[in-house]
């Protein structure tokens, strides 16, 4: 009885709160249709948005994905001190605001900010550009493969490279030979997750790119612009696309649990014979 | 005392000062120079005129009611359905279960635009809602709701392992010496995932507090009503106020600091639950 109430009311808040608000992204897309739906697609300004928001991400995630197995490595495998402090200042980037954090870069490189003279003087422009959408992409999603890497990397202690250092391997060959297969799906996981968040970025976005169409405007950006000239149905259109990508993100992700679950399990197979072997 | 304990990998002061030099270059440098900014650009009297200014203090009211009512009822349907996940097999698990990181993977734009038309006149809950006088888009609900589908999976995300690895042992020891169901609930189970429950509340809320993409298509966005403080930044910028926007963001970034410091001890404290 309590076990089904529960979970009746557990999927009817699931299906008013996620699955609703899902559907009607595709049910208000095609609201008039195919042809008008694809026709919003390939309007000039919204082909140029998701062009902007394809080389962000394009930077920005390999960016990150260096960033996050560098970290990992120092943070995971060895003991120093303010440890605590860096992996606080990794996480910081949950906590502020993204609207705050695409001011930080305005204050520095805007051409009231810091360096916005020189900037201006040789002829560089960052904040209403492109560089500057990179940066606050780069500042709001690099803890993601750090993040997913770290307890990973830590759990899995340093025995395994130890022994292929004893045995001769350098750092580079331990790292990509022992180090990266134990955490693969992890890192890929930490990768998607930054790239759906590097793709949907909005409020950091939108304060340093100056929102011109064509130029500066990524995908989320073009989805307010038309929602605000009343185009709803090509805002639907654009927003179905960061849609298909969450969805396609959570489908990655249910398939790399799975993965792992079942090497867990194969290795469990494999290591049970040694803990006999060796009780100690 | 050295500054690091000695160990046979390689690679530590590469890797160290890459990590560094990166957080500083993206980090502490802006943070810094936004800091240096305020400080050199105004007086204590002037940052607090402008920090506690009437329109100010009313988006701070609405952005922390609504993020605080938000993360109120995560706490509640966030445990309700880290429970069903975590205690009960049947059938559509395995998708509810992915569902529940929607709000991660989806852009809050386009999380606020839907959520906004799902709840306008014409929208399939609102042609429901507003008949019965309930409005929800371009209203406070309209936030909360906003506000809670982004911070759904936080709870749900941080209790579900600690559910998961509860000893079902203590609470069938606890039933067998006589406790009914809801006696062992709030003495066995309740406890050890208070820690775990209050770290969820505090991520969500804290998400809540910066959340601005999700917001702004569902709110009135209309000044002492419906305006929240990253939106009244925004609006200080477009008017070319950089002081005004950067003020603003000082009292931002001293919350979201001290909500950070809440968390970190949160967690610590959870994990001693947890061995």
């Amino acid at each position: 009885m309590v076990k089904w109430t529960l979970i009746t009311i557990a999927l009817l808040f699931a299906g008013t709160f996620l699955v609703l608000p899902l559907a009607n992204v595709f049910y208000q897309a095609l609201s008039k249709g195919f042809g008008s739906y694809f026709r919003a697609l390939v309007e000039p300004d919204t082909l140029a948005s998701i062009r902007l928001t394809l080389l962000v991400a394009g930077i920005s995630v390999p960016l990150n994905c260096f960033f996050g197995v560098v970290a990992a490595w120092a943070v995971a495998k060895f003991d120093f001190k303010g440890k605590a402090l860096l992996l606080t200042l990794i996480d910081l980037p949950f906590s502020v605001s993204p609207v705050v954090a695409g001011l930080m870069f305005v204050v520095l490189f805007g051409l009231q900010g810091y360096l916005g003279e020189w900037l201006d003087a040789h002829d560089m422009k960052i904040i209403f550009n492109v560089p500057g959408i990179v940066l606050a992409t780069l500042f709001i999603t690099f803890p993601f493969v750090a993040r997913e890497l770290i307890p990973l990397m830590q759990a899995q202690g340093s025995d395994q490279e130890q022994a292929a250092l004893t045995l001769g391997a350098n750092g580079l060959q331990t790292f990509w030979y022992v180090t990266l297969p134990s955490v693969k799906w992890g890192l890929l996981y930490g990768v998607i997750l930054c790239n759906a968040r590097a793709m949907g970025e909005f409020g950091a976005v939108a304060v340093v790119s100056g929102r011109v169409s064509g130029l500066s405007e990524t995908m989320p950006l073009r989805v307010e612009k038309l929602y605000n000239e009343y185009n709803a149905a090509a805002a639907f259109g654009v927003a179905s696309l960061l849609a298909l990508l969450a969805l396609l993100t959570l489908g990655v992700k249910t398939w790399l649990e799975h993965r792992q679950s079942l090497e867990m399990e194969r290795s469990q197979e494999v290591e049970e014979p040694s803990t006999v072997s060796h009780p100690l | 005392m050295a500054f690091k304990r000695s160990s046979p990998l390689p690679g530590f002061g590469l890797t160290f000062g890459y990590t560094v030099t990166y957080l500083a270059l993206l980090v502490l440098i802006p943070m810094g120079a936004l800091s240096l900014r305020v400080a050199t650009h105004m007086t204590w009297a002037e940052f607090w005129k402008l920090a506690t200014a009437d329109i100010a203090v009313a988006t701070y009211r609405l952005t922390f009611g609504a993020s605080l009512a938000a993360a109120l009822l995560n706490a509640v349907f966030g445990t309700l359905l880290a429970w069903v996940l975590a205690r009960y097999e049947f059938t559509g698990r395995r998708v509810l279960d992915a569902l529940v990181d929607f709000p991660f993977a989806l852009p809050t734009a386009v999380a606020g635009l839907t959520l906004a038309d799902l709840f306008s006149g014409n929208g399939w809950l609102g042609r429901f809602l507003m008949p019965l006088g309930i409005k929800v888009a371009y209203t406070w609900l309209g936030i909360v709701v906003a506000l809670t589908f982004v911070g759904l999976p936080f709870v749900v995300r941080t209790l579900q392992p600690v559910l998961e690895n509860l000893d079902r042992e203590t609470e069938e020891a606890a039933a067998t010496l006589g406790a009914g169901r809801l006696r062992t609930f709030f003495s066995v189970i309740v406890p050890t995932l208070t820690p775990a429950l209050l770290t969820g509340f505090a991520l969500s809320f804290a998400r809540a507090i910066g959340e601005y993409g999700s917001v702004i298509f569902i709110s009135s966005n209309k000044v002492f009503e419906g305006q929240i403080t990253p939106l009244l930044i925004v609006h200080r910028l477009e008017e070319y106020d950089y002081t005004g926007a950067m003020a603003l963001a000082v009292v931002m970034l001293v919350f979201s600091f001290t909500l950070l410091i809440g968390i970190n001890a949160l967690e610590r404290w959870a994990s001693r639950f947890q061995d």
